[in-house]
């Protein structure tokens, strides 16, 4: 099957090595690993915030000379800061900049998210959580090929986390996109289809979540281990700075 | 716009009090001397009530983008210290470089905004915390204010040191069309830019690495915005000086009329900031006969207990 996503060479110096990546339609794609080891460069870099070196390319077309309006369509991002401070109503985020909007759409994702309640309140005055859920909203909003999502489950409740995935999960199957989302909870991998394991500005395992999870390169990374169903501080893992250095 | 018409209505009707206030010496001077009444509408108030409504509407505009680029309520030409920065740049062409084509001491002036602007960029960075800004620009403020009197209080020219006041607070009184001319052309000029950046600016509200990500280029829009602004600012302040809070307040009562969108903002801030100035210009008029009141005075009087408004809202939206 033809990638959706096509990445090739790319890199952040000092942050992110360059870095070969394809994804499929449909694919929920986990980014996983410790504080620093280049989630946020990763996905800033396939999303084309920024870039040293190399190109991606999403449904056939290089996202760098593509104008706004396409870009949308292409791909959207959502920061990991949820900090918004213009009083810009919720549904008036929610279509910030798109051409046009769809507005059926809309009026799902303010049902599914259920933002009907503050669609009209100015977004800085709503909860970090609430705000989570317009950005999501936002990210959703132009229909695009691929989402990129810096700690999307960050802020949210328990039942946010699950309706959130599960979202994500009838997006990725009934609009054919892709999403890369970065975690911290290694126990919420198994909601995706595939987990990339960052350490030090590289892509060190690429595979189910179930394999990746079994992995000693992760207990090294992330410098925890299992114990029974339950993650411990790993004994015997010699501290970062003892490790190789960053690139 | 569904607010252009109110906001245009209201601005012409500022703008036509402006210049036939007051009015019963324009009446007199009408019935014994009609030419020389002409001459005093056209020499004298003409370029006065140009100057107020496009210096006014520079600061609302400008206000705004710097606002929107800032991602802060508080950012403005006085307090990110681009005007006190332009008034020194005049200040050093017009008394120690003898600089006195208007066009040449607007360059100046621009010259003094981007450094004063350049300087808090390196201070306080984009998207800094509202204390750091406000700090950083402050300070730029305050060493801005303190070099321009430094300069006028050595002057070549003994002088010099009377006009501080003017450069320091603003002032529209005695100015020429050609004067005019040479604020308002780039400054214009350089509005009808950033106004074409309203999407781009709107974009910022979701965060630079959205915008980024959605195909914009949020670095250089800043060095746009922030270049754009002290060519704005810089040429208006070489004619008329330093004048603080209508940046600050006019953008502020614009976005009420945007739902809050910052870029969409820029164009109702400069009709809101022309009104303000005019109409503060139209108060000093109201001041005791033979004694000239820089309109600066009462714009920080208006724009003080705004700002403290605001400042104590913004605390409020953070704590809550």
């Amino acid at each position: 099957m033809k990638p959706l996503l096509h990445a090739e060479g790319i890199a952040l110096e000092g942050r992110l090595h360059p870095t070969d990546l394809d994804c499929r339609p449909g694919e929920m794609i986990a980014i996983i690993g410790p504080n620093g080891a280049g989630k946020t460069s990763l996905l800033r870099a396939l999303a084309g915030i920024e870039s040293d070196d190399g190109r991606v390319e999403i449904d056939d077309q290089d996202i760098a000379g593509a104008p706004p309006p396409r870009r949308m369509r292409l791909l959207s991002f959502m920061p990991t800061t949820r900090s918004l401070i213009w009083p810009i109503a919720a549904q008036d985020l929610i279509i910030l900049g798109l051409p046009s909007p769809d507005a059926e759409l809309i009026e799902v994702l303010l049902d599914a998210l259920e933002l009907r309640e503050f669609a009209e309140r100015p977004v800085n005055s709503l909860s970090t959580g609430e705000r989570c859920r317009v950005l999501l909203a936002r990210a959703l909003s132009a229909k695009p090929k691929v989402l990129f999502l810096d700690e999307p489950l960050s802020n949210l409740d328990p039942y946010w986390v699950l309706k959130t995935l599960q979202i994500l999960r009838d997006e990725t199957t009934t609009a054919d996109c892709a999403v890369f989302a970065s975690l911290h909870d290694l126990n919420q991998t198994i909601a995706f289809d595939r987990v990339l394991l960052i350490d030090r500005g590289r892509v060190i395992a690429d595979g189910s979540p179930e394999r990746v999870m079994k992995l000693p390169a992760l207990n090294e990374a992330f410098r925890i281990e299992k114990a029974g169903s339950v993650w411990r501080i790993a004994a015997g893992i010699s501290s970062k700075e003892g490790r190789q250095s960053s690139p | 716009m569904k607010h252009a018409s109110p906001l245009l209505l209201g601005l012409g009707l500022v703008a036509a009090l402006n210049l036939l206030t007051p009015l019963n010496s324009l009446i007199d001077l009408q019935q014994s001397d009609p030419k020389l009444a002409w001459l005093l509408v056209e020499e004298l108030r003409l370029p006065r009530m140009l100057l107020a409504l496009g210096y006014g509407a520079v600061l609302g505009m400008t206000g705004a983008a710097l606002q929107a680029m800032f991602a802060n309520p508080l950012a403005s030409p006085d307090i990110t210290g681009s005007s006190s920065g332009a008034a020194f740049g005049a200040v050093a062409g017009a008394y120690w470089l003898g600089i006195t084509e208007p066009l040449a001491l607007a360059a100046c002036g621009a010259v003094g905004a981007a450094l004063a602007l350049v300087a808090l960029f390196a201070v306080a960075g984009r998207r800094s915390e509202t204390a750091t800004l406000l700090l950083a620009g402050i300070a730029i403020a305050l060493a801005a204010g303190a070099a321009t009197s430094l300069l006028l209080a050595l002057a070549p020219s003994p002088f010099a040191f009377y006009d501080s006041f003017d450069w320091l607070m603003g002032s529209f009184v005695d100015r020429s069309l050609p004067q005019a001319a040479a604020a308002l052309i780039p400054a214009g000029i350089a509005c009808a830019l950033l106004a074409r950046r309203s999407r781009a600016l709107d974009m910022m509200a979701l965060g630079g690495d959205v915008a980024a990500s959605a195909g914009y280029r949020p670095r250089r829009l800043s060095v746009e915005v922030v270049g754009l602004s002290a060519v704005a600012v810089g040429a208006c302040v070489s004619v008329c000086g330093a004048i603080a809070f209508v940046g600050l307040i006019a953008p502020y009562a614009a976005r009420t009329l945007t739902r809050g969108h910052p870029g969409q903002a820029i164009l109702p801030a400069g009709a809101i900031g022309a009104i303000l100035l005019l109409l503060a210009d139209l108060l000093v008029r109201m001041g005791p006969a033979g004694r000239i009141i820089p309109v600066g005075v009462i714009t920080t009087a208006i724009g003080t207990p705004l700002f403290i408004w605001i400042v104590v809202r913004m605390r409020r939206t953070v704590t809550s």
